[in-house]
């Protein structure tokens, strides 16, 4: 009987650890937040691209995190993304011209929407649309565009250049 | 020549009869696996055999692995300057391939072969013919609670193995070779996903179930000698390796 109560103890403790562990590799490493208040509020917003940025992606203003991106679908009839943002409710005086862009967090680092403060006296309420949105910076396209304008330039100095 | 073929095909029906025999055998042990659970006490005394006796060498294994992982990999992203991915790596890397996988051939090393020396043991010793005389179902009481211990032991040790791994790449990373810890965690924390922890205790799951039925069925049909019990240990240590690694690229094709 002692012994047996013995094994129940560290058998109990095995599986709480176990379990312990579970919940810290799915709360502490993960994105994903289990916080107590849920009191938050969405908008949408339309991009015509947006990049990488993905559903838990960080809201950030000012670079304080006040969001998560919720869902990222697509509309098949504006032919563009829709992303819901859920915002903390804490923060509910955001001016409803405010714009929301697509970032990247550092040069290899994940993308973010950033908000940037408009002008409006009005603030979003749930379920409000962002009108102003700027869409993920693609490298390849800033890449082909450098290239293109270069190309340009050497067209007209070519001429010029022949000559010397 | 053609003693090579015959030979071959001779493997090849053994393999095939193994295969049948361990398919029946897996149907034996789910079948009888819902009346086992509810002798609930047999089976909590076999998670303590195969989970709470492998809790030390699996820390410590995980620990290292974690160590190394840091140190290699700090070297690695030092190349390209950015150090602090270390934590998104090790943690993606030991979710879904490391921590399954490692804790599969340690839980094979450690718990498999002592179900399987203990199995044929039995079996040699005859205690599994005798139970039979008594009434007693070798199946329902021996065989079944140990699979089921070590198919709920499994996960649970997987878990242990990652986050004590994560401390160690953290010791080493943050610690010892001066990783931001703040930029560590955020970016680990921005780049894995719930999806990537299910998919590490997916695996842990299906590797549980393999190697504790390898374990189990080899012990249960040893031949029953000294030589058959060593045989069939080391069968299970083998086979149970090797059903990992390929159970490992088939679930990561699936999920990717």
């Amino acid at each position: 009987m002692r012994q047996s109560r013995a094994i129940d103890v560290s058998t109990g403790l095995f599986v709480l650890l176990g379990f312990a562990a579970i919940l810290f590799l799915v709360t502490q490493i993960t994105n994903r937040e289990f916080s107590l208040r849920s009191d938050s509020y969405r908008l949408v917003a339309q991009y015509e691209n947006i990049g990488g940025l993905k559903a838990g992606a960080p809201i950030s203003m000012a670079g304080v995190t006040i969001g998560r991106v919720e869902s990222i679908g697509y509309d098949m009839n504006l032919f563009k993304a829709i992303v819901t943002l859920r915002i903390d409710a804490r923060y509910d005086a955001i001016p409803n011209d405010s714009d929301a862009s697509i970032y990247t967090a550092g040069l290899l680092g994940g993308q973010y929407v950033g908000i940037t403060p408009g002008n409006s006296e009005d603030a979003y309420r749930d379920g409000d649309s962002v009108e102003f949105v700027q869409d993920a910076i693609v490298l390849e396209n800033l890449i082909s565009k450098y290239l293109f304008s270069q190309a340009g330039k050497d067209k007209e100095s070519a001429a010029p250049a022949a000559q010397e | 020549m053609i003693g090579l073929l015959g030979e071959l095909t001779d493997s090849l029906r053994r393999f095939l009869e193994r295969l049948g025999a361990i398919t029946r055998f897996f149907g034996q042990v789910l079948w009888q696996s819902p009346a086992v659970l509810l002798r609930f006490r047999l089976v909590v005394e076999q998670v303590y055999n195969t989970g709470a006796l492998s809790l030390v060498i699996i820390m410590t294994c995980g620990l290292f692995v974690g160590m190394v992982l840091g140190l290699q990999g700090h070297d690695l992203l030092q190349r390209f300057g950015s150090e602090e991915a270390l934590g998104t790596g090790a943690a993606l890397s030991l979710l879904k391939e490391l921590g399954p996988v490692v804790t599969a051939l340690l839980f094979a090393g450690r718990a498999g072969t002592a179900l399987a020396s203990e199995l044929g043991l039995m079996r040699a010793t005859d205690q599994l013919s005798a139970m039979e005389v008594m009434a007693v179902d070798p199946m329902r009481r021996v065989v079944v609670p140990r699979f089921l211990g070590g198919v709920i032991a499994m996960p649970l040790l997987t878990a242990i193995f990652i986050a004590v791994a994560l401390f160690g790449v953290q010791l080493v990373g943050v610690q010892l070779l001066g990783v931001d810890q703040g930029s560590f965690w955020s970016q680990m924390r921005g780049a894995v996903e719930l999806a990537d922890v299910n998919e590490g205790l997916i695996k842990g799951v299906t590797f549980g179930i393999a190697c504790s039925l390898i374990a189990v069925f080899e012990g249960y049909n040893a031949e029953p000698t000294a030589e058959g019990v060593g045989r069939a240990t080391t069968r299970t240590v083998v086979i149970s390796a090797v059903v990992t690694l390929v159970l490992d690229y088939i679930l990561t094709a699936l999920m990717l």
